[in-house]
């Protein structure tokens, strides 16, 4: 090998080196949003299902809407939402980049997390900021009892 | 020599046969079986086969034998042309790494009465690196990897004498020095599967040697290389190169210490 091709293309990897790399913030985000996430999920489910009373018969439309009308918790959930769609896209883009080895494939896939984590967030973040339980001008018949009471 | 002693009267028969006996029964105590085991070796020669194919060789062996010795006594003995890279045969040159019963090991390791010898012991070629034939790799990805991280000391000083070193700034370093580039670790390495272009452990084992060396004077450089996309961040720890290590490097520790060096600096 050695005697038969002795001007190796050497090294290998150096010239497809490009663009900004942010595997480093990418592994240390994974470690942050996952302790901030263990906090925020079970203090989320502690409210929702231990601290109402009622537990989980008692959350209704009008409890999330009630939660949606805090601020608190619109920022808890927003919170909650970046960073668990992000912490769970990149970690599908790990496991596409380990185990995919078509790399069409892996272009589609990659692409595919990033849309639909896009998507999530987007839609997600305009829901919490701007859910109306009683939208003005809707029929009756579509909305909650309570909101007849406004 | 033997004929010289009987011709020679012995001082005393009695002594003379007594030892005869004790010799005889440490013989009968002593003396190996020899069993025959089944290996199954995928065998692969560009010029003739598409495709790999298992071959199975029966062998007498014994138990102190390793499995190196079985693929020599099949080479010397059945089949010259399987062909296979070995040189020092004591676990030192790094050569015969092979994949054996499935797991990453140095043929010249690997005692035969460690097996299930009931059932063939499988044995083929390293994963990952392009198969040249039967159990050769081609070591050049490997090869390309371990350069790029600058496997050797760099130092501003001149060596006009030596650069001494505490007992406890040589220990920082001193599991890694140990590796003697065999790929088992690299090869054993599902991320490095996916496509060879993951720098794979050996590589950052290499470097983690010199970043935490306190003579050398480019760790920085070393850490600057391995913080690429294709660096140490894609380690998913699964420890498939701390098992597989033959020289027993705690591999993923090593790799886990570079990823801590490049979030705090160099402890060394």
């Amino acid at each position: 090998m050695t005697i038969d091709n002795p001007n190796y293309a050497y090294p290998a990897r150096s010239t497809k080196r490009r663009g900004i790399n942010l595997e480093k913030a990418g592994w240390i985000f994974m470690r942050v949003s996952g302790v901030v996430l263990i906090v925020l999920i079970f203090g989320h489910l502690f409210y929702n299902l231990m601290w109402t009373p009622g537990g989980i018969q008692a959350i209704d439309f009008g409890f999330v809407g009630g939660k949606f009308a805090n601020p608190f918790w619109q920022w808890y959930d927003v919170i909650m939402l970046w960073l668990a769609i992000i912490h769970g896209s990149n970690g599908v883009r790990t496991i596409v980049n380990d185990y995919v080895h078509n790399k069409t494939v892996r272009g589609v896939l990659l692409w595919a997390i990033l849309l639909a984590g896009a998507v999530l967030i987007v839609l997600g973040t305009l829901i919490t900021f701007t859910f109306d339980p009683c939208p003005t001008g809707a029929s009756a018949e579509l909305l909650p009892s309570f909101c007849a009471d406004l | 020599m033997t004929e010289a002693t009987k011709e020679t009267p012995a001082p005393n028969a009695e002594i003379e046969e007594e030892i005869e006996t004790v010799v005889e029964i440490d013989e009968a105590e002593e003396a190996p079986q020899s069993f025959t085991v089944t290996l199954n070796i995928r065998r692969y020669d560009p010029e003739v086969d598409d495709e790999p194919r298992w071959v199975d060789y029966d062998v007498e062996m014994y138990p102190t034998e390793r499995i190196l010795d079985a693929l020599h006594r099949i080479k010397w003995e059945q089949d010259p042309t399987l062909a296979f890279r070995r040189s020092c045969a004591h676990g030192i040159c790094g050569s015969d790494a092979m994949r054996i019963n499935g797991r990453n090991r140095l043929a010249c390791k690997a005692l035969v009465k460690d097996f299930d010898i009931s059932r063939p012991v499988y044995v083929e070629a390293i994963k990952g690196l392009p198969l040249e034939k039967d159990l050769i790799v081609d070591m050049e990805p490997f090869f390309d990897s371990y350069r790029e991280i600058q496997p050797f000391l760099q130092a501003s000083s001149k060596p006009e004498r030596e650069r001494h070193q505490t007992i406890e700034q040589r220990a920082r370093f001193d599991d890694t020095t140990k590796c003697i580039l065999c790929a088992a670790c690299t090869t054993s390495c599902p991320v490095f599967w996916t496509d060879g272009q993951y720098f794979g452990p050996a590589a950052i084992v290499n470097a983690h040697r010199f970043i935490f060396d306190s003579r050398d004077e480019a760790s920085q450089v070393r850490l600057d290389i391995l913080n690429d996309r294709e660096g140490v961040w894609r380690c998913r720890t699964t420890f498939n190169c701390t098992d597989a290590c033959p020289r027993g490097i705690e591999v993923t520790k090593a790799i886990a210490e570079v990823k801590q060096a490049m979030m705090r600096g160099v402890k060394l």
